[in-house]
């Protein structure tokens, strides 16, 4: 069948452009994640905090985020921060000819951005949800803060936070199929290309949705395991 | 800016009206639909359920932009079969083609969402009902779906709000949102400006919706008002909330 | 800027240049669209190709130096440029005032001129804006035919694609009653069986207000050495016969006469 054939592998084939593609989209998922991770727990802290300041930045910083198009983020990114990064450098030394401000890059950082303003509010809520006697009962043993912090707190927040966060990773996931069109090659970009040589949308575009459609379903399946494991001391009890 | 404001905010403006008529349409046809399917999806007949989570699955695992492509470009493949069919007409326009997609998509999360509403509803109401002798029907009418729409309600706003965000891809096939004029009015002046009034229409527009909404959440739970509302979150996908 | 520190400026960045290319032979980096066939387009195997692509070649191998090819999408080719991601785009892109405040262009390495394109079997033969007046006409955006169709055609409703693959693919599914493209590559592509639907009308658009002084190579406007080596390299492959190879390759008719 010719179709197949289209999907293969091979200079015919457009099957190792997408597969090409596939690890690009996973690699910015991936690099996206630890950055969104530590931004969106330093929000959460912000808001959590006792400082009025840091409270209304946190505030500002996940409202702005979560209500823009993560289009318009990766573009204003993309476009301004390119932009202003040039701009900067050659206030500060003039000799410096440019720098790139590859897609890559502004795509990690779009996605990061997003991501971690979702991820502050989970992990906010996490933090609020976990029970306060817990934290006494540290101090009754005269732990200190950073004792408390790391050995009570922290595998709560993330036992808590974990369904929340799941959630994002698919979301995160899915987003990077954005990234196709500040010509990005991933996954959804190789469907653009291989659909613009051979006139086969409907075939590139089931294709990459199927691919799509198994990542996340292997994903949701570990973060089921995860989070089962998570919970082994909790539901036993009840 | 203010040069900006006034060249580019016309073209905008026309540009979020688009943007507005997609979300909304797509999002109250969705919420048609939603509530057929997440009644089968908890059903105990595997028949009436697998068939619906079958299909959330697909929606929710795939990216709404390779699902738009797919509709797009993927119908205007097989427009002899269409065209016989009478149905050409509607997929030629690409903002037909926009709402569709959404549509199904916002579908896809608001079942998930009513499911998790319905799922919820006290089974002691429920069972009051039943000792009143209530048919099905007016158990459902006057029951269970008021309790879930309620318990639903502030995950279906933030529904809107996804889908008001999400829509921004229709862009690439040609819709002339608000992102799409705010993109052709960039390619033709280079002025980062133009993207920043987007957002900050965006914004509004997500603002502006927010308030409302919450002003029907509240004349939803008047009869609560003496009471102290904690309310779990129906889905951890959330946006504004 | 003062002028009066260029020089040292100038010799500053050959210098830092030359540091960083101390055992490389001299890279110059070509930005391309890499979905305008027959000019620049990917093959299966993942590799630019095209007409654009060829001239690219034949030109550093006139300057002597290495050819590095960048992709880069159509809206963000200049921006591109000028953040520097590459030094040169060479993308048929048209010679017109509105981006020579961008940029700076190269002497033009084909004639420009522009073509409807309607359905064969749509009856349309005057493509006036009167008659065209309601019907949905698509172009890629951010080019000429984009700006040609906004002012030409105020009403008619236009439809602007990220490619012009993508045009294609609307025309050839009719969702477009008419395009506007480059007439080189509409040529080549109504020959084509995708393209089969479809064939030109109306007269070539050839008025330099829209079409500009012919197809050129952008570069950033500081760069006027780079851009005066292209010059005299693009005018050695004219007069050594190498471009009127390439373009035999592609066309039987002559880019830089379009006849």
């Amino acid at each position: 069948m010719d179709n197949l054939a289209l999907l293969s592998f091979g200079s015919q084939g457009w099957g190792d452009e997408l597969l090409k593609g596939l690890c690009i989209t996973l690699l910015l998922a991936f690099l996206a994640l630890p950055i969104g991770l530590i931004i969106g727990t330093g929000v959460a802290g912000l808001s959590v905090s006792s400082s009025r300041f840091g409270r209304a930045f946190a505030t500002f910083y996940t409202t702005l985020l979560r209500g823009l198009p993560e289009l318009l983020t990766l573009f204003i990114i993309y476009h301004g921060l390119g932009l202003l990064l040039n701009q900067l450098i050659k206030w500060l030394n003039p000799d410096i000819k440019y720098v790139e401000f590859s897609p890559f890059a502004a795509g990690i950082i779009a996605l990061a951005l997003v991501f971690s303003s979702y991820a502050a509010e989970v992990i906010r809520g996490a933090w609020q949800a976990m029970d306060k006697g817990q934290k006494e009962a540290g101090i009754a043993l005269s732990m200190n803060r950073w004792l408390i912090f790391w050995f009570i707190e922290r595998p709560q927040i993330v036992r808590l936070a974990l369904p929340g966060l799941g959630n994002l990773w698919i979301n995160l996931l899915k987003d990077t199929a954005l990234v196709s069109v500040i010509a990005l090659d991933d996954l959804m970009r190789a469907a653009n290309i291989a659909v613009g040589a051979t006139k086969k949308p409907f075939l590139f575009y089931l294709s990459v949705c199927l691919v799509y459609w198994l990542i996340c379903i292997l994903c949701e399946r570990v973060l089921f395991k995860m989070e089962t494991r998570l919970n082994r001391g909790i539901s036993a009890g009840k | 800016m203010l040069d900006v404001l006034t060249r580019f905010a016309p073209m905008l403006a026309d540009g979020a009206l688009i943007t507005l008529k997609i979300t909304l349409l797509s999002v109250s046809m969705a919420a048609l639909l939603a509530l057929p399917l997440s009644l089968m999806r908890i059903q105990e007949s595997r028949f009436l359920r697998w068939p619906v989570q079958l299909i959330i699955s697909f929606f929710r695992g795939t990216p709404l932009i390779a699902q738009l492509f797919l509709l797009y470009y993927g119908s205007g493949q097989f427009r002899p079969f269409l065209m016989e069919m009478g149905l050409w007409g509607f997929f030629r326009d690409p903002v037909n083609c926009a709402i569709l997609t959404f549509t199904m998509n916002s579908m896809a999360y608001q079942t998930e969402i009513l499911r998790g509403a319905l799922q919820s509803v006290d089974k002691r109401s429920v069972e009051a009902g039943k000792a009143m002798g209530m048919p099905m029907n007016l158990l459902y009418r006057h029951i269970v779906l008021p309790l879930a729409y309620r318990t639903a309600f502030p995950a279906l706003g933030n529904e809107v709000i996804l889908m008001l965000k999400g829509g921004a891809v229709a862009s690439v096939i040609t819709v002339m949102d608000l992102m799409g004029q705010t993109r052709r009015v960039f390619s033709q002046s280079f002025d980062i400006n133009v993207y920043l009034v987007a957002a900050a229409m965006y914004l509004i527009i997500a603002i502006v919706f927010v308030s409302i909404w919450r002003l029907f959440e509240r004349y939803l739970n008047r009869h609560q008002s003496h009471r102290v509302i904690r309310r779990k979150p129906i889905t951890n996908r959330t946006a504004l909330n | 800027m003062n002028k009066t520190y260029l020089p040292i400026k100038l010799a500053l960045v050959a210098m830092s240049i030359s540091a960083y290319q101390a055992s490389a032979q001299e890279t110059v980096r070509i930005g391309t669209e890499g979905a305008y066939p027959p000019f620049n387009y990917f093959t299966a195997d993942g590799q630019l190709a095209g007409f654009d692509i060829d001239i690219g070649k034949a030109i550093c191998a006139d300057m002597g130096v290495q050819c590095e090819f960048i992709a880069q999408d159509w809206d963000g080719i200049i921006p591109a440029l000028l953040a520097n991601k590459y030094d040169v785009v060479l993308a048929s892109m048209f010679i017109t005032e509105a981006r020579k405040e961008q940029v700076a262009f190269t002497k033009p390495y084909q004639a420009s001129a522009m073509t409807f394109v309607v359905d064969k079997n749509s009856g349309i033969n005057d493509v006036d804006p009167e008659s065209m007046d309601g019907m949905i006409i698509g172009a890629q955006s951010s080019t000429t035919q984009a700006d040609y169709l906004a002012s030409a055609y105020p009403n008619a409703e236009i439809r602007l694609y990220p490619t012009q693959d993508a045009a294609n693919l609307d025309m050839a599914s009719g969702r477009i009653d008419a395009m506007v493209g480059d007439i080189m590559p509409m040529t080549d592509w109504i020959a084509t069986q995708d393209g089969s639907c479809c064939e030109k009308a109306g007269e070539l658009i050839t008025n330099p207000k829209y079409v500009g002084e012919g197809v050129g190579m952008a570069l950033r406007k500081e760069d006027a050495e780079l851009r005066e080596r292209i010059n005299k390299s693009l005018a050695n492959i004219i007069s050594n016969g190498t471009y009127q190879k390439i373009n035999e390759q592609y066309f039987s008719l002559n880019l830089l006469t379009l006849k």
